[in-house]
């Protein structure tokens, strides 16, 4: 059934943040510490775990790719009420500070990247699209 | 009449908010097909579309939630906020191969200490080079350079004034906004094409909703490998700014 896959979706989600806001409460700071990239992993193993063994019909699947699916489409969403005129308002500090932090940011990606090598090659035919195009 | 279907849209804003992005996905895609001949990615026009229309929604209502701050959009800050994002952002990981994510490990480990440190120091220097010289002011604006999460808990933990972590948040939006737009137009220049490049990418920049919407308008499939880094960024940020980085700029200044 397909909330049999939302429903995985969504245990892997509050376990995760479960885990992140625990984390957090170790390092003693008031956030959540990686909770959503520990959903992921505990995803991807979840996942990988019952497909092995047959345990994950197209159903239980299609639950999961919708809100795969819905990505773009929720990001749209979240454009569309981040606070842009705050952004502008600013000033130039404040519109300096976050210009300098994305160039130099987007700077160090090749530098950080290294040179190209096999394990590095781009995605030409990936096993997993999460769609959008 | 108007009254009556504004009272149900506004009453059904999800579902109203579904169809708002729907016909703004299509618009996009049309414009991408024809305009553009497929150069800009559909939803990289999608996400500069909303982002247009967030700017237009604040300044007509005065509010801080963009076009959801307009009644009749209201959804757009349900179906956008942080709840489904995060659930949409973990779904795209379904599928992904971990030995991608093991290969790039350490580098998006070292990755996300840089970001931070480098988007601290570029708000730090910006601070400075407009003449403040209050430690506290100072580590807040560039605790801001970092996400407008970890600005504002900086500034709160070290007992900022509001307007310096008004502008705090300022400078993060204004990174964030700039990496939705920035990330698609600089991908090829950057080697952003494969899962390891994505998740130094995602540690580097590290704010989440720019992390997910440039990934997103730059090739989808990168974006769970961004989106695992980036969702690190904020909480090591939070743990960085206000102790170690505010005892280095105590220390200078």
């Amino acid at each position: 059934m397909v909330i049999y896959g939302v429903a995985l979706l969504a245990g892997c989600m509050l376990a995760g943040l479960i885990i992140g806001d625990v984390l957090g409460q170790l390092l003693g700071i008031d956030a959540n510490l990686g909770g959503v990239g520990i959903a992921m992993l505990l995803l991807i193993f979840v996942t990988g775990y019952l497909k092995d063994r047959g345990k994950l019909p197209e159903t239980t699947e299609s639950g999961i790719n919708f809100w795969n699916a819905m990505y773009i489409p929720i990001v749209v969403a979240m454009a569309a009420s981040q606070n842009v005129a705050a952004a502008f308002s600013g000033g130039m500090v404040a519109i300096l500070a976050g210009v300098l932090a994305v160039v130099l940011g987007l700077a160090l990606v090749p530098v950080l990247t290294g040179k190209k090598v096999d394990d590095a090659s781009p995605l030409e035919s990936a096993t997993t699209t999460p769609s959008g195009h | 009449m108007n009254d009556s279907i504004v009272s149900l849209v506004d009453k059904y804003h999800l579902i109203a908010a579904f169809a708002v992005v729907g016909l703004t996905m299509y618009v996009a895609y049309w414009l991408s097909r024809h305009l553009t001949a497929g150069r800009l990615h559909g939803s990289a026009i999608a996400i500069i579309i909303g982002l247009a229309l967030a700017y237009v929604g604040g300044v007509s209502t005065g509010g801080s939630k963009g076009l959801s701050d307009v009644t009749l959009f209201s959804g757009l800050g349900l179906m956008g906020g942080g709840m489904l994002r995060d659930l949409a952002i973990i779904a795209t990981a379904y599928g992904v191969r971990f030995q991608e994510i093991k290969k790039a490990g350490l580098r998006g480990v070292i990755a996300l200490f840089l970001g931070v440190l480098v988007s601290f120091v570029a708000g730090a220097a910006v601070a400075i080079g407009f003449g403040y010289t209050d430690p506290v002011d100072i580590t807040t604006i560039a605790a801001g350079a970092v996400t407008y999460i970890v600005g504002p808990v900086t500034g709160a933990t070290l007992g900022a004034s509001s307007e310096v972590i008004a502008l705090s948040i300022a400078a993060g939006l204004v990174k964030s906004i700039l990496t939705m737009i920035a990330t698609p137009l600089t991908a090829r220049l950057i080697g952003l094409d494969n899962p390891r490049s994505a998740m130094i990418f995602g540690g580097l920049i590290g704010t989440t909703s720019g992390v997910a919407a440039g990934l997103a308008a730059t090739d989808a499939r990168l974006v769970p490998y961004g989106a695992m880094t980036a969702t690190f960024y904020t909480g090591l940020g939070i743990l960085l700014a206000p102790t170690v980085l505010f005892l280095a700029v105590r220390a200078i200044f």
